[in-house]
């Protein structure tokens, strides 16, 4: 069964089966995988905050330009009003980011390539996002459904396209980094089985292919976190500067 | 009750993608784990949310304030430091023009006073020059007129001597000299 390409994305208990209620929450590959990268990050952050260097090591800088990078995206986006959720759109850019780039480890499991775990991240996002804007603007958070300087007899459908467009952002945010992952992992394996049956000669082809993939991949990998962290400030600029 | 709902939505998926979905379809569409996933990502995510804002944020923060201080503290200092020895400069400027002054003038002071010195010195020495060779003038006239005197008498003696040994007789010595005086009055004027 392994050389089917979405075999990589099985999910499977790991230990003994648990149930909270009538509800399975057994430990998985899954959150094997969630408990790494989390382990990472915090082992990665925590080396590079143990010296603090006015003239920073390698490691310690690392830290300061993710810190840097994230910091000026939310300012950038969503203004100095967001500061109070930097640490959120941090922990959230360097999760996604690590599980991005753990699954391209080989034998690795993509937590984000299951479409259930980015919706739960964009769930949060979406469901967040909402409190703070009617918390902050009260009724008038809904004004950011009427666009400004529309004709009065468009009004109705670019409302009604305005409210499908704002429901709809947790399933854009999710589907479009779990399909990234999903598809990028997929095609991997896919080129990886055309090794193994092209044989010595013919398999050199789509080996360089795997190679160049790989590279893209983790490009990716980067380009969906960032993408990710940076649609979550714009959303959180929606709800915090209403422009309409 | 939560379950069976999310593997009625499964279900609605896996078929929509059941014609791209070979035979075993796509493992993230199986809500087996579905829970479990949720339930993991929200316990670890939150996890290290909480780690990352409590713990670990405030440290790089507090860390890049600092190195920002100490720049601008460096900055600031390094500043200050320019600034001083800007001063200093000009200080030193300052006291060189005023010292290039004071000894300018002290130059002309002691060249005036100097040339003031030469020129008392010289007309107090011309002056007791002056006074020497009229006291030395005097002196020859008093000494020459005395001499005449002497002369005169020296004559006169030595006239009435010659006279009595020629004549062989005393004559007036008043006629004597007022001959004399005649005659050293006509001739004197040869010798003063």
């Amino acid at each position: 069964m392994s050389t089917n390409p979405m075999h990589q994305f099985n999910v499977y208990r790991i230990g003994p089966e648990i149930n909270l209620g009538n509800v399975d929450i057994s430990f998985t590959n899954a959150s094997l995988f969630m408990i790494i990268s989390a382990l990472t990050i915090v082992s990665v952050l925590f080396v590079g905050t143990r010296r603090k260097a006015i003239v920073p090591t390698k490691i310690q800088l690392l830290t300061e330009l993710s810190y840097t990078l994230v910091s000026k995206m939310i300012s950038d986006t969503a203004g100095l009003k967001a500061k109070p959720y930097f640490p959120f759109v941090f922990s959230l850019f360097m999760f996604v980011l690590f599980c991005n780039m753990l699954g391209m480890l080989p034998y690795s499991f993509t937590v984000t390539s299951h479409i259930i775990v980015t919706f739960a991240l964009a769930a949060i996002i979406f469901l967040g996002v909402t409190i703070i804007g009617f918390v902050n603007h009260g009724i008038g958070y809904l004004k950011l459904f009427i666009p400004s300087g529309v004709p009065l007899f468009l009004l109705p459908l670019i409302v009604i396209i305005e409210i499908i467009s704002y429901l709809s952002r947790p399933v854009s945010l999710s589907v479009r980094l779990f399909a990234n992952m999903m598809a990028g992992h997929t095609m991997l394996k896919v080129f990886g089985g055309f090794v193994i049956s092209l044989g010595v000669l013919g398999g050199l082809l789509p080996l360089s292919f795997t190679v160049a993939l790989t590279g893209l991949e983790i490009l990716i990998a980067f380009l969906q976190a960032y993408v990710f962290a940076i649609l979550t400030c714009i959303y959180l600029n929606d709800a915090l500067n209403l422009k309409h | 009750m939560v379950r069976n709902y999310l593997k009625l939505i499964g279900f609605f998926i896996f078929l929509s993608g059941n014609c791209f979905a070979a035979n075993e379809g796509m493992p993230q569409l199986n809500p087996d784990y579905w829970i479990s996933q949720i339930f993991w990502v929200m316990l670890i995510f939150g996890t290290l949310y909480v780690i990352l804002w409590k713990a670990i944020l405030p440290k790089i923060n507090e860390n890049l304030e600092n190195r920002k201080s100490q720049i601008l503290t460096d900055l600031d200092e390094a500043q200050e430091l320019k600034n001083q020895s800007e001063k200093k400069i000009s200080e030193y400027n300052m006291i060189l023009s005023k010292a290039k002054q004071d000894a300018k003038k002290i130059l002309d002071g002691t060249r005036k006073k100097i040339s003031l010195d030469i020129e008392n010195k010289n007309n107090q020495f011309n002056l007791e020059i002056n006074k020497e060779i009229e006291n030395a003038e005097k002196e020859i006239k008093t000494l020459k007129l005395s001499s005449i005197k002497d002369i005169n008498k020296i004559s006169i003696e030595t006239s009435s001597e010659i006279v009595r040994k020629m004549v062989g007789t005393e004559i007036n010595s008043s006629s004597v000299s007022a001959a004399v005086e005649d005659i050293s009055k006509k001739e004197i004027i040869k010798y003063i």
